[in-house]
Parts: structure tokens; sequence; C-alpha cells
């Protein structure tokens, strides 16, 4: 398979998909390519967007209907970069696409997903339940098509699937395929992961089941997780009462990430009312550094400041622990403002754990400037590459989406050059 | 060329095995399809080629696929033809229902029927070709935002024409000695580039500049833009597609900022002076002249305050940390006091933060500053509360710089709200300040309608771009508080935006968030009766008027959200493939069975974005719903027409229920103010259930997201329910 010169984006997050979208409709052919087996990326699993507590699949809804309607735009899941070369204007990609063992014949009929005897833990719920070995990858899954796990999945062996499906359309054979692009230049929607919260000892993650990170309440706190949007402890399914949220979890600290993350400020305060709509009765207390809500984004701090049952604290957790018995959790903190020592009891702690680059861990195959945390700096010598949203610095969706929309302009620029 | 129509209805994903397909068949002849065909999977490639085949053989042009939602399967079925309709009997009918039921027998046949109706009613819409189009990009302002957008353009093969009020360009980063840290290892202060980008953007052909130049006014409409500017008190015009306001800020107004000492003690200075001071050569006391050996910044200095700018210029503690370090520089022995509230310094910007931490001679605590008093001297001692150290502390200083705010020049004006709408109305379609800056010809007032705090920023997190005017996006610290680096984004942005506008407009397409859409208003000037409300509820501003207040439509302005048409109360606003007519005809024709049978009817109007993909999760999660109701998308739900109300209460329906995006301060309407303009609609249609004599509740709004689908079963109950309590509409079988 070859194609025509086009823009070729990297990562089908809202960053990518805005980038993609963006250049297509000016008139430019686009490839959209994207590792996981459904378009969305970070945003899909967000229960709500601050400052306006919307639902971000409000906005993934109308970019999708734009590719749908958009004949420019190619997309591929499932697929990796493998190997690039050529430089501005002239560049040889090699994709890789892995099998999705389902083909179009799909029609999200559920057949399978009956039959399948295998379980797998949710990634898209962070391993807070399961799913079948095949499944939709979530409700707003887009594509809207299955996919079956190719780790756990025992093929031929089983195939009670195939069995099942009355379209054909499952395929175990399916193989790893190649495609071959020739592009004129590259966006790279990498994006980001969360960062690995049990590498922060004191606080207790992956010990404590009680101790979450944010992106998991965002999980827990959407109709489409794990609990259908109950915000419940994960020791007991116990409503909560008493909610902790540690700011600058692994964020701002020279043994972890040395920067800040420029989201959890807004992220807690935006969780602490979902709990807050859930438990009218219930505390929150937020340890912070400082609390960073630049630009008009302070009304949302203004407001939460106002609630009574939402208490700032700064000071940084130093500890927290765990008492056997209850699965309670006691947080030590300084309160730097009137220096005291703080010991409070919380039946739930959130961790505002930062976001690293997915460019931390995996390098792009080609020549490539990185800063010392991975993100992309530049592409000096072969220039035609252009680094968008949480692949370039931490920034929350509005400005990423800004910075895709730049991108697509200078991807175009790269064309038009040539 | 006439129509011929062909139904194909599925019987696949349960559709066959739970529905009378042989009915379904008999009600699309009866509706005098020319064509009906069953199919046992129309999506698989035997039932594309199933269609194709009757679409060559048999001349069917028109066609209806009685199938899934529209959502899915949407490449499947495009047939390389403009008359494709979905009739949704999966998600909509089968899986939300009990198979091999009568009501949900009913429900399909009405749905059937329905998109005949639709059909019948649809032409193919031409796109709107604009004669003398102009791929031209207008920037207003010469600032790091303007000459950016300009610069961009003209790299993408724009040509562009930029305006500056000023005799130079530049704007305020000609006025900075150095620029914050942007690049690893975030620790170095830079030097400012803007000479070099100046230079760059005056040499290029592409880009003509205007400085110290006003825009007189700007006529038109995308494409079609007549810019007229006065240089020198010459007037010339130009035509520009597209319009990049990059129009910059002010600094906040520091005399209003007396409790801090400023225009009272000579040697408190604001954060702009003290970046010229030291763009000119030594930072010394503007009292004595004297060299300064200790400086204290007051951070958010009128700012996240109430009684000055309620928000955080998002910058100004990164400037204060950067000027902190010109001191620092300029005299190794001197100190520098940050007093701060919430040290801001997102994202890389906290490897300079730390640099300055550990620097001796830069002290920094989080405090409220209390008072600044002065000596004999001209010294000044600062007062300073709650601070890290417990204690009241106080501090003394051969200068203090105020971090003072940026305002946008945007609200640099009279707040004008539309006619008839007061401060603190339940609904404020928009506000305009008039600042002289771009001097729109537009009825709905000469600029971009602001959001908050006078700034014209997008009401959407993920369409940053999206502004109430189309063609005219906002760029750089007019539009939100930024940083460089943010700025250049920002502007690079604007100018792909404008140049997707340009492209988008010649081929004769609407932008988001309908993009592609062809299709544009055609209206019936004969019934006109200029009541003006189509060109008061456009949220776009795409209608001017004549002095007989007759509507003047701009097809390029328009987004095709068809609020107009909703507004309308002669009926005269029309599209090709959605009018009045056409969704009144469905209405008319669902059938409403006899009192005696207690199966009542409900129609509820959906918005097509975000009520109609939950009402499809519904389905997708198997939830049931009432199979009373009938649904009928609508591109907003301010395109709902009230005709609409009296033609199904008269027919004998029993209730109308709207399902739309909410509104109000954080609205979700993609279409801004159509999900609000419904409510208020409807909060009108009691007169007209007076005259029928039927009770007000028969007609109601709910605002529901596209995540709430989990709800769906539930609203509808209610209001089924709801209905209930009244009885059925009298009116039926008339």
């Amino acid at each position: 398979m070859v194609e025509e010169k086009r823009i070729l984006v990297v990562g089908g997050g809202i960053s990518g998909i805005s980038a993609a979208v963006d250049a297509a409709e000016v008139g430019y052919d686009v490839t959209l390519i994207e590792k996981n087996p459904h378009l969305g990326g970070r945003v899909a699993q967000l229960n709500k967007y601050f400052p306006k507590l919307c639902p971000p699949n409000c906005g993934l809804e109308i970019n999708f209907r734009r590719i749908k309607n958009n004949p420019r735009i190619k997309i591929y899941t499932l697929a990796e970069v493998e190997k690039i070369s050529g430089s501005e204007g002239d560049f040889d990609v090699t994709v890789k696409l892995n099998p999705r063992y389902v083909n179009e014949n799909c029609t999200a009929c559920r057949a399978c997903v009956e039959v399948c005897p295998i379980e797998r833990p949710n990634e898209f719920n962070f391993g807070m339940d399961k799913t079948k070995a095949v499944y939709l990858p979530q409700d707003f899954a887009f594509p809207l098509r299955y996919v079956i796990d190719d780790k756990l999945c025992k093929k031929a062996e089983c195939a009670k699937c195939v069995e099942a499906c009355t379209y054909n359309a499952i395929d175990l054979n399916m193989k790893v395929q190649s495609l071959s692009l020739k592009v004129g230049s590259i966006v790279w929607a990498t994006g980001w992961k969360p960062y690995d919260a049990a590498k922060i000892d004191n606080l207790g993650f992956g010990k404590y089941q009680n101790v979450i990170t944010n992106m998991m309440l965002e999980r827990l706190a959407a109709q489409n997780g794990p609990t259908n949007g109950k915000i419940l402890r994960p020791s007991d399914g116990r409503e909560v009462s008493r909610v902790a949220f540690v700011q600058c979890a692994g964020s701002r600290d020279e043994n972890h990430l040395p920067y800040c993350s420029y989201v959890c400020c807004l992220a807690s305060i935006k969780q602490a009312s979902y709990i807050r709509e859930q438990y009218p009765d219930a505390q929150v207390i937020i340890f912070y550094i400082d609390i960073r809500t630049p630009g008009r984004y302070e009304k949302v701090y203004l407001k939460a400041q106002k609630d009574e049952k939402i208490k700032f604290i700064k000071g940084k957790v130093a500890k927290i622990e765990e008492d056997p018995a209850t699965k309670d959790l006691t947080v030590t903190a300084e309160d730097t403002l009137s220096a005291q020592k703080i010991h409070e009891k919380f039946d739930l702690v959130v961790l505002a754990t930062g976001m690293a680059p997915t460019t931390r861990e995996w390098k792009i195959p080609a020549n490539v400037s990185y800063d010392v945390d991975g993100f992309i700096t530049s592409s000096p010598e072969i220039g035609g590459m252009y680094a968008v949203g949480c692949a370039l610095k931490p920034l929350d969706v509005y400005s990423s989406i800004q910075s895709s929309t730049a991108a697509a302009l200078k991807a175009i620029q790269s064309l038009v050059r040539r | 060329m006439e129509k011929k129509i062909g139904v194909y209805i599925c019987t696949d994903c349960e559709i066959g095995s739970s529905l009378d397909i042989d009915k379904l068949t008999k009600v699309a002849i009866k509706q005098k399809a020319s064509v009906v065909k069953t199919h046992p999977s129309l999506c698989q490639k035997e039932g594309v080629e199933f269609i194709k085949r009757d679409m060559a053989q048999e001349g069917v042009n028109a066609v209806i696929i009685a199938a899934c939602s529209s959502r899915v399967n949407y490449d499947v079925f495009n047939l390389g033809i403009p008359l494709v309709e979905r009739v949704n009997l999966r998600e909509g009918v089968v899986w939300t229902h009990t198979p091999n039921d009568e009501d949900t027998q009913m429900m399909a046949e009405d749905y059937i029927r329905m998109g005949i109706l639709k059909m019948q009613k649809m032409e193919a819409p031409e796109p709107y070709k604009v004669e003398n189009l102009s791929k031209n990009v207008l920037v207003v302002g010469g600032g790091l935002a303007g000459i950016t957008a300009a610069n961009e353009a003209a790299k993408a093969g724009y040509d562009v024409f930029l305006i500056e009020k000023n005799d130079s360009l530049g704007g305020w980063m000609t006025k900075i000695y150095k620029q914050a840290p942007t690049k690893p290892p975030y620790t170095d202060m830079e030097e400012p580039f803007i000479n070099n980008l100046i230079k760059e953007i005056q040499q290029n052909p592409k880009i003509k500049i205007y400085t110290s130049s006003l825009i007189e006014k700007i006529e038109g409409s995308p494409g079609i833009y007549d810019v007229t500017v006065k240089q020198n008190g010459n007037l010339e015009t130009f035509r520009a597609g597209a319009i990049v306001e990059a129009a910059g800020t002010v600094p906040y107004d520091a005399t209003k900022i007396i409790h801090l000492g400023f225009g009272k003690y000579p040697n408190v200075v604001t954060n702009y002076m003290m970046e010229d001071m030291t763009l000119k050569g030594t930072i010394v006391r503007p009292s004595d002249g004297k060299p300064v050996k200790s400086v204290a910044f007051i951070q958010c200095a009128g700012q996240r305050d109430e009684n000055h700018l309620p928000y955080c210029s998002a910058t100004c503690c990164v400037e204060s940390l950067k000027q902190a370090k010109y001191i620092r520089l300029q005299d190794p022995d001197s100190k520098a006091y940050i007093f701060y509230r919430d040290m801001r310094t997102p994202g890389h910007y906290e490897y300079f933060y730390k640099s300055m931490q550990n620097d001796a001679g830069v002290f920094l605590t989080k405090g409220d500053v209390i008072g600044i008093t002065e000596d004999e001297n001209k010294n000044l001692a600062i007062e300073v509360e709650n601070t890290l150290l417990g204690e009241k502390i106080r501090v003394n200083a051969d200068l203090v710089v105020l971090a003072t705010g940026m305002v946008p020049v945007t609200a640099l004006g009279e707040e004008i709200l539309p006619p008839g709408v007061k401060p603190g109305d339940e609904f404020i379609p928009y506000v305009m300040i008039e600042t002289d800056i771009l001097n729109l010809v537009y009825r709905q007032g000469g600029e971009v309608p602001v959001l908050v705090n006078g700034y014209p920023d997008s009401n959407f997190i993920c369409f940053p771009y999206e502004t109430r005017r189309t063609g005219i996006y906002a760029a750089g610290s007019v539009r939100a508080p930024m940083d460089i680096s943010s700025t250049i984004i920002d502007a690079t942005g604007a100018a792909l935006k404008a140049i997707q506008c340009i492209e988008l407009t010649a081929r004769g397409e609407a932008l988001h968030p309908r993009v592609g859409d062809i299709s544009y208003v055609d209206i019936f000037m004969q019934k006109c009766t200029q009541c003006k409300r189509c060109t008061e509820e456009c949220p776009f501003g795409a209608i001017n008027e004549d002095e007989k207040a007759n509507p003047l439509y701009n097809p390029t302005r328009c987004r095709r959200c068809a609020i107009c048409m909703g507004a309308c109360p002669e009926r005269i606003m029309s599209f090709k493939n959605y009018s009045v007519d056409m969704i009144g005809n469905m209405v008319k024709n669902i059938e409403v069975p006899e009192e005696e049978e207690e199966k009542p009817r409900a129609i509820v109007f959906v918005c097509e974005n975000d009520a109609y993909p939950a009402l499809d999760m519904a389905g997708l999660h198997r939830l049931s719903y009432n199979p009373f109701i009938r649904v009928v998308p609508l591109r907003c739900i301010g395109s709902m027409n009230l005709v609409w109300v009296a033609d199904a209460l008269s027919k004998g329906i029993d209730g109308i229920l709207l399902l739309g995006c909410q509104y109000g301060e954080d609205y979700q309407c993609h279409m801004a103010t159509g999900s609000h303009l419904a409510k208020i609609r409807l909060s009108k249609v009691a007169e007209t259930l007076d005259r029928l004599k039927l009770e007000s509740g028969r007609v109601q709004m709910t605002q529901v997201s596209i995540s709430e689908y989990h709800k769906i079963p539930q609203i509808l109950d209610e209001f089924m329910e709801k209905l209930k309590g009244f009885g059925p509409n009298p009116y039926k079988g008339f």
C-alpha cells in the first residue's frame, strides 16, 4: 500500500484529531494514526472538562462527525510508526498496523462478548473493572468496532466468538500489516501518560487501595466508568465522606517530574465538585503548594473557595498511612501558613499525579530532540515535524488544541514550500 | 430530474426478528416510495451493492436506508448522491423497545413514514459560490500576535494586509529588555526576537503593512470583506477573505491601585515601567535617580481582585521572577523580594522559579501586602501578613514594583446590550463593547461580541477559535492573558483558521460546527413582515437589515444552524434540505391512535449534536424507553419553529418535549444561543395552548448532555407520566 503525499498526524487524542481535522478542512489530505483501537485519547477518559464542567464526548462527537464527513482524512487505529526517512516535504514512513481480529463487518452486536470465556483488566478504566478478551474499547468508541486482545485471546484454540458472529466479522488469522506512506510533514500528537504514582513512596499508591490517582477518579465519576458514575471507595465500595486531594503528587519534585503539570490544580478543584455533587455532606481538603489557575480559570478557584466544604491547605503531604482494619487513611502534612502539623483521617485520597510525555519512554524513530523530561523540542536537521499538545509541554485541553491548529498551518507550510 | 425514492429496510441486528417487516414495507409503498426492498444485511458489501444496483438499473436517486443510526456506517452508506436519508430502526427502535410488540411496530412504521415524507420535501443543495472572492487575510494589530499571524499566513502562500495603529510595529515586545526562558534548560533569559520578526515581514512581498492606520469600516462577509483603512487621513479600500483580530492589551490603570502607593510614592512603579527602565539602561529610583539596591515585587496588584481585575493575567509571576533577575544581575549585592499569593509558574517555568529560589539574593514568600509607607528619603517599607514565616513582616526597599495585569483593548469601550435587553436579564444574547477596532458593518454591532471580562475568547474548550463572528479570529493577549510562546501558537492557529475559513467559503461549505454543509438559507421575501426576529436572533450576526428592516442575508457568515428558521413567524427561512414545511409535514403525519386505544403520542425534538447521540448511546446500552414518543432530530434545538407545536397539538399529539443543550453562563449549545432561544420560544407557547384550551405542561424542554444517556429513559417516562395526568389531547381524531 502506498499513498499520495499528505500530512501525517501521529496520535488520535484531542490534539491529533484537532490537527488532522483543521488541516483537512483547509483542503489537504491527512492520515491520522492511533495506536489504540479507538480515537479520543486521554480526554475520552475524562468525565468532565474544567472550567465549564461539560462532557468531553460532546466535542469529540463533533470532531468525529467532521472526520466522518471529510474524505480527505484517513484514519488507522492500532497503528504505530515504525520507520521514518527523508526530510521536510518528502518523508517515507512505515506504519505497523496491528491486527484487530475484527473486520469492518462488525455491527457492534455483542454476540461475541457473550461467548468469550476470557477476561482482561480494562485499561480504559485503569484496571478497576474487566472486559472480555473481545471488547468494545469504550461506549463512545470511534470507530464503533470491537477488538480482540492479542495477548490474552487463545485464538484458534477457542474461537467461540468466530462461531457466534453471524457477520463473519472475526478473523483470528489477521496478521500485522505494514503501510507505507509518503508524507510532506508530520505532526506529533503523541500525548501523555499519567505519572506512575507507585513511584512516589510516601503516598502509598499501589499499597493502599483507597489511595487513587486523579485519572482514576475521572473514571469513577464517569457514567461509562467501572461504577456507573458513582464515586465509591475501591476497598469496600462504600460511599465517601472525607476526601483529600494531594497536589503536585510527583510534580514539581526533582525526584519525579521537576516541572509543573499545569492542569492538576484545576483538575482537583473540578473533581472536588464531583464529590460535592454526589455527596452534599462530604468534606474535601486540597493540600497544595500553589494554586495555579491562570487567566479566567481564576473564577473556578474563587467558586471553590466559597464552598465551605472545600478546604485549601497550603502544605506538602509528608506521608499517608492506612488503618489496616478500616482501610481509612491518615494524611500527615504541614500547614505552611500556620506552621502546624496536620494529621487528618480520610476515606479516600486522590493523588493529583502529573503528566509525563509519552516520549519520556518511547522515542520517535527519527532525528528529533527532546528536553530532559522527554518533551519534544525540535527536529532541527530534517524539519517538517511539529509537536503538539502534551508532546510539547504540559497543557490543558484548550491550549493543546490551539497548538494543534497552529501545527496544522506549519504542516501545510511544509507542503507548500516544496 | 425527478426524484425516485428507494426505501431499503435492513433486517439485521434484530430488526427483522423484532418487527413485522412486511407491514413496514406496506407502509413505505403506501407512502409512495417508488422502490421498497428488504435486505438481510445492508451494511455488508452485498447490501450496498444491492442498493447501488437499483440506483444504476432502476434510476433510484433518493435513498432511504432503514437500518442503524446515521452515526454509524456513515462511510458504508456514502453512495455518492446527495439525497440519502437514514431511518434509525436499530438504536432508535428495536434496541430500545420490546420486540414484536404492537407499539414498537407502530413506532417503526411512523419512522419509515416520516423518513419518506422528509425525503419528498428534500432537495439537493447546491453550494453557494461567492463572486470575486478574496483569499487575502486581514490582520488587525502589529504586535507579536499580529506579526506572527501575518508571517505564518504568508508562509502558507496567502497575501496579507497588516494594520497597525501606531507608527511602528512590534507592540509591547519592543518594550521589553529580555524574555523569560522558553528553551531547555528553561532557566536562561532570552534576547527578544521581535526585531528580526519585524524585518522578516517587512521584506515579505506578500505582506502589505499599514502603520499609523485605523480601520474605518469593514463591510461584507467572509470571502468578500471590503475593508476601508484610514492612514494619515487617506482612505483606502481593499478586499479580504478573513480577519485575525490581534489588537492586544493595555496595562491595567495603576492609578486605581492607590492602596499600594502608586501615584503617591514616586518609587512605586509598575512592572511595565520596570521593563522600560531596564531597557533604557540602569534600574534607578525615580525619586532621586540612585541605582536600586533592593526591590520588592508585589504580585497580583489589582488582579485576582473583585474590585479590579477579577482574573489572573497569567504572566506576571514569571515576569517578576525575570525582573528580579534583572536587578540581581545589575548588582550582585542587591536584594529582590517577591510577595505572591500563589506562585504561578506552570509547565517548564517551574525550572526558572527553582533557579530563582536557589539565588540567595531573592526572597520569595506567599503573603498579603497590607500596606506600604514612605520615609523622608522616599524609602519604602512594605508590611506583609500571612507569610510562610508565620508572622507579620516588614521589609524595606528602594523600589516597589507592582505586578499589574493586562486589559484587552476590546474591553475599552461602552458595553452595549442588544435592543430590548437589560443587564441582569435571564437571557442576554451577546455583549458588545463598541471599541472602534474593527468597525464591522453588522446589524448586531461593530465588534466581535465579548465573552468574559471584555475578552472575545471562545466559550468552547474543544474549539478555542470559535467566535460569534464567522471568519474573524481573535489571537494573542486580546483573546486571553497569555505569555509569548502561547501568543505565537495562538496567532499561528488563528492564521490557520482564517485560511480555513477562506478555503471553505471558496468551496461554498459551512464552517464549524456544520463543516462541509453546502445548504444555505433561501428567504421567501414576499411574505416577510420585517419583524426583525431573524436579524436579532442569529447568533453569528449573519443577517443585516436594510432601512425598511428587510433581512439582508450573508450566506458566508451563516453557520447553517437554522435558528432563523425557528425564529421566523412567517416560515420564510428555508434550506433546500431542511425547512419548516419538511419537519411540519413529518410531524403532521405521525399516526395518532384513537383516544380509546390509550396509546398517547409525544414528539421529542432533539438536538442532533448532543441529545441524538445520547439517545443512540441509550440504544447501544439496550436501555429501554417509552414507545409512545417519536424522535425528530433538529440541526439545533433553536431551529424549532413554534408552528410545529401547533401542528402537532392540533393533530392530537399529546405533548412535545425538547431535548436541548445546556444554556446559560456555561452554555454547551454549539450554536451559542440556540437552546436558550428554544426555551424562550417555548415560554411564549402558552398563548397557543390557551387558544387550543390545552395545558401548558404539554410542551416542555429539558437540558441533556451527550453523556447523560442513562437519564434518557427516565426523562421520557416522567414526561409521559405527566401527559397521562393531563389526559388525552382532545383534538385526537380531528
